[in-house]
């Protein structure tokens, strides 16, 4: 008996359980009032139209389900849900394990977990930068192009196009004459090249003879433009030459010889009387512009790298923390064992961190399933829709425009309901742990 | 409660009565001789204009005050005029003149009741000095209650003379000749047109100058009540002339693709900046503004407009909004209200603004004089020689959930369109479905 002092009779049990009652009341009352009401009047809100007046019964769900942009966000939710807090975990792992072994794990740690502190709108607009397509703006596709530019140069004039009327643009991209015959005379004007952006080498071009001496297909390519007009389709005096153009002479597809356009755009295949002369496409080709980081397709992957990025330095805190307080003694005895350090990471380090990861774990889902900020941030308005989660598109129907809180309240309660496994996974463990 | 707050105004207004009157006894003889009609009176404005427009604004107010003697207060609403009004004449406290930015708007508080109508006197200046299609704007199911003293003008089409005049290019009078003209600009190495399609809200108006040149305003009307579908062939065929311009990779820099990457800032940056990516650029009146405040070029020089060309044998369309002020049913001082209004009606209070710049007037009695520059006269004179044939935004006049709202409705369909130009069917019907849904709820 540690309280003599207290008579034990049912009547004084009861008062105190009173008594504790009164004591909970304003925190039930809050929890009531913040969390209970607003679940329960979102699932009576899901069951009513958009103005709230007719009763609808299940018509929102059905909706949800056979609306395509609200099915894109589910599946994108799932993504996120598959991808993003598994990702975190691994990195916080990874990052944890390697801090330890290095002299300024500290500073690192420190440098990872930065992120943290800044605000996701910040972070978003961030990263909107650092993925924009322009390689003068977005950091990513700059280092792309560099990249790319290393081993493939640009073409040398990107762009260009036939004049219409002359030689035509082959389904693959390269400019054709149709065949000529012995010692002809070929040109080519082209178009959609800003005569200012001429190599300094360009020279006026010439007509080309009506024949070569020696009876060789030759001929001209040249910039078809002039200033204030011109005569289309004619070398007008001032347009100048395309120098430094890779042209091939095919004969039955087959290239049999090359050459390049000297300075005042003209070429010449000697001895070789007839072919097709073919200015290949990778003269004119786009120059490259790196990746569609915020396009259709690789949007959702972009928005869960940004944000691995400001959660993987919370998740290596954490299992960090757990990683300290494991026992050595396992360690040492496998080391002993003569295990390598994998070998050790993947059966002593791994396991025993187990209910830490799975903490992180369980978190991480919880959070990725309500993520709205980031997508709504980063993803352009063209593609808001193919990069769409659950939580943005219950706002956007309820509140951005669509002004359907029925339709929003059905999403609400779905998200709750998806949600809910993870929670109670959470608690339970939680329960697990303190007991 | 009622009788209560009428007593308390009365109170109030016999207060300032007797305030006058003691300002009027202490002053000398000088000051009784010019008296004016509403000395002690308070006007209290609310508007969503901030910054230039709002310093502009008060000068037009200041005018009102010299002239009449009342005093004015002025209220920044900031975007959302509709919550924040709405919620002061919910409380009691409602301004006595709003300036209202949209249509919508404007509608919904004439059906709330909200509103009062026109005094004779206002009414007679706008039926007098202004186009038919400006009282009908202001008017809602039979009453007229709106005065339209601020126009935007949306169908110029903006240019770099040196790029046109490199190609050796003349502004086009028709769309045909616009896109001849852009493939020739687009031959001399630079692309014809710098596409909004990012911003969503920039298509919307390509398609609406189209749609009101090839269709003609009375269809115009019809679809912006949803009278007829988006599958209309009007529609239909007004995308097809669309998709001409979008679908053509020489006069859309960076074609499709590229254009679904370039917000509104960046469309002008890419005709009138140090590096030009693009030779035109289609938006409105405030495409000039972007040019000298941001880019600080020099409009009508660096910078130059022509009308958007006519289509398919119809009118070059004129598309754009305005700012009307009304006067609301529980303003404290009606009186002082209205002949705000009436001031409001006059060129003399257009004037007062438009030599300040960043300003159209409706009103065709304001000489052309009065504008600051060559290029805004030349876009007000557009706007007073389009009188009846001037159409309202059609995607302004459209529930927010179709007409205006980013990644939905027309927005993110016309932004598909622009991605896949060529399927001309396929958008119609999704632009019909969305609008089927957005109008009935």
């Amino acid at each position: 008996m540690r309280t003599p002092t207290r008579p034990r009779s049912s009547g004084a049990a009861l008062r105190r359980r009173g008594l504790a009652l009164v004591f909970l009341l304003p925190a039930l009352a809050l929890l009531g009032a913040l969390v209970l009401y607003p679940i329960g009047w979102s699932v009576v809100r899901s069951l009513f139209d958009a103005s709230g007046s007719g009763f609808v019964g299940l018509g929102n769900y059905r909706a949800a389900f056979a609306d395509d942009a609200t099915l894109t966000a589910l599946r994108n939710s799932a993504i996120w849900v598959a991808v993003a807090p598994a990702l975190v975990t691994g990195l916080g792992l990874v990052f944890a394990v390697l801090t330890e072994k290095v002299r300024w794990g500290t500073a690192f740690k420190l440098l990872v977990f930065m992120p943290m502190a800044i605000s996701f709108l910040a972070a978003g607009i961030t990263f909107r930068l650092v993925y924009e397509q322009d390689p003068q703006r977005g950091v990513l596709n700059a280092a792309a192009v560099a990249v790319h530019d290393t081993f493939d140069p640009d073409p040398s004039y990107p762009g260009a196009r036939p004049r219409p009327g002359g030689p035509a643009t082959a389904p693959d991209g390269s400019v054709r004459t149709a065949a000529t015959g012995p010692g002809t005379a070929v040109t080519v004007p082209l178009v959609g090249i800003k005569p200012a952006t001429l190599p300094a080498a360009a020279r006026p071009a010439a007509a080309p003879a009506a024949s070569a001496a020696d009876g060789g297909v030759h001929g001209t390519v040249y910039l078809d433009v002039t200033p204030g007009g011109g005569t289309p389709g004619a070398i007008d005096p001032g347009e100048r030459g395309l120098p430094g153009i890779t042209v091939r002479l095919l004969d039955d597809g087959r290239a049999v010889a090359t050459t390049t356009t000297a300075a005042d755009g003209s070429f010449r295949f000697p001895g070789r009387t007839s072919g097709t002369v073919d200015l290949p496409a990778a003269n004119f080709a786009a120059p490259y512009r790196g990746i569609a980081w915020l396009g259709p397709g690789l949007v959702t992957p972009a928005v869960i790298g940004a944000y691995v990025w400001i959660w993987a330095g919370f998740a290596m805190v954490v299992i960090a923390g757990g990683l300290a307080n494991l026992p050595r003694e396992t360690l040492e005895a496998a080391r002993m064992d003569g295990a390598g350090e994998w070998q050790i990471f993947r059966r002593i380090t791994v396991p025993q961190l187990a209910p830490v990861l799975g903490v992180v774990l369980v978190t991480m889902v919880i959070n990725v399933m309500k993520i709205f900020d980031l997508v709504f941030v980063i993803a352009p308005g063209p593609v808001q829709q193919d990069a769409g989660v659950l939580a943005l598109r219950l706002w956007l129907v309820s509140f951005g425009g669509g002004n359907d809180q029925g339709l929003g309240s059905a999403l609400g309660v779905l998200l709750l309901l998806l949600v809910v496994p993870a929670m109670v996974l959470n608690i339970r463990r939680f329960r697990r742990s303190t007991r | 409660m009622r009788f209560l707050r009428t007593a308390t105004a009365l109170a109030a207004t016999l207060g300032l009565a007797a305030t006058a009157t003691a300002c009027g006894s202490s002053g000398t003889a000088a000051d009784n001789a010019t008296a004016k009609p509403l000395d002690g009176q308070t006007v209290s404005v609310a508007a969503a204009w901030t910054g230039v427009e709002q310093k502009n604004f008060q000068k037009v107010l200041d005018a009102f005050s010299a002239k009449t003697g009342a005093k004015t207060v002025y209220i920044s609403t900031g975007d959302n005029v509709s919550t924040l009004v709405g919620s002061k004449i919910e409380g009691g406290d409602p301004p006595d003149v709003v300036m209202m930015p949209q249509l919508g708007v404007l509608q919904q508080f004439a059906r709330k009741g909200w509103l009062a109508p026109l005094a004779p006197a206002v009414a007679d200046h706008l039926h007098q000095d202004f186009a038919k299609i400006w009282a009908d704007y202001g008017t809602v199911d039979g009453t007229l209650y709106g005065l339209y003293f601020k126009a935007a003008h949306k169908s110029t089409v903006w240019y770099s003379p040196s790029a046109l005049e490199t190609a050796g290019v003349k502004p086009p009078a028709t769309f045909d000749e616009l896109l001849t003209a852009g493939r020739t600009v687009s031959d001399s190495g630079l692309p014809a047109f710098s596409v909004a399609g990012e911003a969503g809200w920039p298509l919307t108006d390509w398609f609406e100058n189209i749609y009101l040149s090839q269709a003609g305003p009375e269809n115009y009307d019809k679809l912006a009540k949803h009278q007829i579908p988006w599958t209309d062939p009007t529609v239909v065929a007004a995308l097809t002339t669309l998709g001409k311009l979008f679908g053509d990779p020489q006069l859309v820099a960076g074609g499709g693709k590229g254009a679904l990457q370039t917000d509104f800032p960046e469309s002008v940056q890419a005709v009138f900046g140090d590096k030009p990516a693009a030779a035109m650029v289609y938006e409105g009146d405030f495409v000039g503004a972007v040019v000298s405040g941001e880019l600080k070029k020099k409009v009508g020089e660096d910078a130059r407009f022509f009308p958007f060309p006519a289509v398919g044998g119809g009118k070059p369309p004129v598309v754009g909004g305005g700012d009307a002020a009304v006067v609301l049913k529980d303003a404290k001082h009606k009186d002082a209200a209205q002949r705000l209004l009436e001031y409001l009606a006059t060129p003399e209070a257009a004037e007062v603004w438009a030599g300040a710049g960043g300003f159209l007037s409706p009103n065709k009695a304001l000489k052309p004089a009065a504008y600051p520059d060559e290029t805004t006269r030349q876009t007000a004179q557009s706007l007073i020689a389009a009188a009846d044939g001037f159409r309202f935004d059609l995607s302004d006049q459209a529930p927010a959930a179709f007409g205006g709202t980013q990644g939905s409705g027309e927005w993110k369909l016309l932004q598909d369109f622009l991605a896949n130009p060529a399927d001309v069917n396929g958008t119609a019907q999704r632009l019909e479905a969305a609008a089927a849904a957005a109008y009935k709820g």
